[in-house]
């Protein structure tokens, strides 16, 4: 049966329409943006309010192996957040990691419809699948992390780079994933073979394979825009955490030239000083090069004062947080071809290194003249969950809620920054920008982020309130793909969602390579490895430029 | 005057009783208290469906019956008295922070877990996780006093941080595991693995133990303290003999995995 919605007499927030609070008439047939539907369609009256597009959350982490590895690791977390079930939704756990269900209802109540898990290892996307699947409402993808791949860096030791892209295609299909992620490219090998050891720069040669980190970085990009992904290679860079690392960061920019490269959590990327020292603030320099090379995109993996969960396939950087918690942690996926760390974390405002952190996210923001390419992330759960994210709208778009927060931070840390004279605002239409139209144009996905004819009808309506955060914090209704999940603040609707997927055309013939190195090294049988189409269920495959 | 609840229909599966508390029913009236809404499983029930209730309006409560599968009463309970007359079920006490709950029978497992202050006696036996921590928490119990007249069985005191807890008969295994302060007293056996990953505290037994090779020992004294607190035991009428308040007792650090900053004193005959 055919589903006819239209939304009348609401403010549209459209920026990639250039609609910008205009009144506008929003029309649903089928779960897709019409331009007009019959006169006896369902009519909602959305006067006094704000229309956006859903949410598009550009990097998080929500699902897979590492995500169930924090759950289990933090029992007292779900035991003190409870997420009780309706008669519509199931009921799951809540704190800085919910369970899958929790998940995605949590997100549907902030008004977000779309979501990327941003680093699964390979062997683990099977798992990954299966999760997405069970979490509820928002369409998902995942990147896979290929970054510290032995087989993919012996290939280019020895300048084979035609089989190099090959090898990457058959790994993305194999894998079913979004895109490629590099996380501390050509660091996590010689850390997993000897304590303490990591590469600190950019141009240092890894002892075993003899290439360097640039070269990794230089090698996929190249690879992923020939294959013509939807979204470049996802890069976490070398030394995150580090003092002094804005310098890798900007050489990690240096080295894409002019061709496509998302940068993630930038902020935990955009530290001045010694190694060693406590950091100051580079957010100046990183938002410079950023603003002038649109060519590079970004989120900024702003850091929010209470309980995370720090979650990496940066297995020596966890390593290194642990001596600083000194909590419980664990380290994981050694076998696998990646690294993995989890350490439960709690950023406090009177601790220097964390203000600055919370402030250098907020200066990036604020620094940011195209906020098409610097879009919000908390990194959750590592910055903060993404329950953080109607505050944080509220710390852009409101200087005054911004210096009282300030005034509460560690001063010898905020003094250090810009932070305390960028009186700048975001209006609702560059709010709409960093959490909607800029990740879905980032992600190329054509289909999401606006409300023009043909969009997916991922619609979310908000009351128009002074106070941002709690407006964006209770959506009055969300539609995902023009179902109502969310009506007058309850859930009236469950609905599953897909997953988003590439599937680059690649040369068969790269098989013949890859299996022998399977059959000697792997535990597990070549013909197990790729992931079959039965783990899809709902999904969409989105077509790469060459299809 | 008093608040009893009497049961007198069993029910089918635990019942979540939160709500049984001098915080939740002090001020209420007899109606009212039976009209309060308690977890049957999926089902919500009132206390009535389940109890017989005389009084209202009192900081004390009294209940009787075989409350083995009513769980969580008296749970973050912060003033009152509640008197328990028969076995009672899991989570007796969690988290609460004052008042004081006085069992005649036995109770299940995790009483007390994670106390703040308070009091809990215990005429009868104890299940496992005496005043211990919930699992995943980095600390049990903060403070107050557990007594057991009776045997408790595993995990005595799970990571507790400060406060007291006292087993008139025997401890099952794990009695004071990954302790961190406080004081735990034993009179009778202890199981094994006694104060693995002891922090610091002192776990105390008046029988001969084996203990973890990771316990080194260090003397026999006549710990001065130790009188103290067996005068007051001995007051509430548990079986302390004379001798063991002025006697001697070997001491043992450990854990030394934990840095050997913690203690275990065993009655030295």
């Amino acid at each position: 049966m055919t589903s006819y919605i239209r939304i009348s007499n609401g403010k549209v927030y459209d920026p990639s329409n250039n609609v910008d609070g205009q009144i506008q008439d929003i029309c649903i047939e089928n779960g897709k943006i019409v331009e007009t539907v019959p006169a006896d369609a369902r009519k909602i009256d959305a006067s006094g309010m704000v229309i956006m597009p859903g949410g598009v959350d550009i990097h998080c982490h929500i699902a897979g192996p590492k995500v169930n590895l924090a759950r289990k690791l933090q029992p007292e977390d779900h035991r003190h957040d409870p997420h009780p079930g309706t008669l519509h939704t199931r009921s799951g756990s809540g704190g800085t990691v919910p369970s899958t269900f929790a998940t995605g209802y949590r997100y549907a109540t902030l008004g977000y419809t779309t979501a990327m898990e941003a680093a699964v290892t390979p062997i683990g996307a099977r798992h990954t699948l299966e999760e997405l699947h069970d979490t509820p409402v928002i369409d998902k993808g995942f990147y896979v992390l290929l970054g510290n791949n032995i087989f993919l860096q012996q290939l280019l030791k020895e300048g084979r780079k035609e089989e190099f892209k090959q090898a990457v295609a058959w790994w993305i299909n194999s894998t079913k994933a979004y895109t490629t992620k590099l996380v501390n490219p050509g660091g996590d090998e010689p850390w997993k073979g000897k304590k303490n050891s990591n590469v600190s720069d950019i141009d240092e040669k890894v002892t075993e394979t003899d290439i360097s980190p640039r070269q990794i970085i230089d090698a996929f990009i190249d690879a992923v825009n020939e294959l013509g992904l939807p979204h470049p290679p996802h890069v976490h860079c070398n030394n995150l955490g580090h003092s002094g690392n804005f310098k890798t960061t900007l050489e990690t920019m240096r080295t894409a030239g002019d061709r496509r490269v998302h940068l993630a959590h930038i902020q935990f990327h955009s530290y001045a000083g010694e190694i060693g020292k406590n950091p100051g603030s580079a957010a100046r320099e990183i938002a410079d090069y950023v603003n002038d090379h649109p060519n590079i995109s970004c989120d900024v993996g702003q850091v929010m004062f209470g309980k995370s969960t720090i979650m990496t396939a940066d297995a020596p950087l966890a390593y290194m947080l642990r001596g600083i918690a000194k909590g419980k942690w664990v380290n994981a996926d050694t076998e696998c071809e990646s690294g993995c760390g989890i350490v439960p974390f709690k950023y406090q405002e009177h601790v220097y290194v964390h203000a600055m952190q919370w402030a250098i996210g907020l200066e990036l923001f604020l620094l940011s003249k195209d906020p098409w390419r610097i879009i919000l992330s908390t990194d959750h759960p590592n910055g903060g969950s993404f329950m953080n994210y109607p505050k944080l709208i509220k710390l852009l778009m409101d200087s005054s809620f911004r210096k009282e927060e300030l005034s509460r931070a560690n001063q010898k840390a905020i003094n250090k920054t810009l932070l305390p004279e960028l009186d700048r605002e975001y209006s609702l239409n560059e709010i709409a920008i960093i959490t909607r139209a800029g990740p879905a144009r980032c992600l190329g996905l054509s289909n999401k982020g606006h409300l023009g004819v043909g969009a997916d009808a991922d619609i979310t309506i908000y009351d128009d309130q002074q106070d941002k955060e709690l407006m964006f914090n209770a959506p009055r209704y969300v539609f995902k793909s023009g179902i109502p999940v969310i009506s007058n603040h309850e859930f009236c609707e469950d609905h599953t969602g897909k997953l988003l997927h590439v599937a680059p055309d690649y040369d068969e013939s790269i098989v013949d390579s890859v299996r022998p190195f399977f059959e000697n090294y792997y535990s597990i049988e070549f013909d197990n490895y790729a992931v079959d189409d039965s783990y899809l269920h709902d999904h969409e495959i989105i077509p790469t430029i060459n299809q | 005057m008093t608040i009893s609840l009497s049961l007198h229909t069993q029910p089918d599966v635990p019942l979540e009783a939160e709500l049984i508390s001098p915080d939740k029913l002090a001020g209420l009236t007899t109606a009212e208290i039976e009209k309060q809404t308690v977890e049957h499983g999926n089902q919500k029930t009132t206390i009535a469906d389940f109890f017989t209730v005389a009084g209202e309006k009192s900081d004390s409560l009294v209940l009787e019956g075989d409350l083995s599968k009513i769980k969580h009463i008296g749970s973050g309970m912060s003033f009152g008295k509640i008197n328990i007359n028969g076995d009672v079920g899991a989570h007796l006490g969690t988290a609460m922070s004052g008042g004081e709950i006085v069992v005649e029978g036995n109770v299940g497992d995790w009483l007390a877990p994670e106390m703040l202050a308070g009091r809990v006696e215990v005429k009868g036996n104890a299940g496992h996780m005496v005043g211990s921590a919930y699992r995943g928490s980095p600390a049990g119990i903060l403070g107050g006093e557990i007594i057991i007249h009776g045997n408790a069985r595993n995990e005595v005191g799970h990571a507790m941080r400060n406060g007291m807890i006292v087993i008139g008969g025997d401890s099952g295994d794990f009695t004071g595991v990954n302790m961190l302060a406080g004081t735990i007293i034993v009179l009778g056996e202890l199981g094994i693995r006694t104060g693995a990953g002891l922090r610091r505290g002192s776990v105390v037994c008046m029988k001969n133990s084996k203990l973890l090779p990771t316990f080194s020992y260090s003397c026999v004294y006549q710990p001065t303290y130790l009188r103290l607190y067996l005068l007051y035991l001995q007051s509430l009428g548990l079986g302390i003999r004379e001798e063991q308040i002025m006697g001697h007792y070997e001491r043992w650090c450990g854990d030394i995995i934990e840095f050997n900053r913690g203690e275990i004193l065993l009655y030295h005959e």
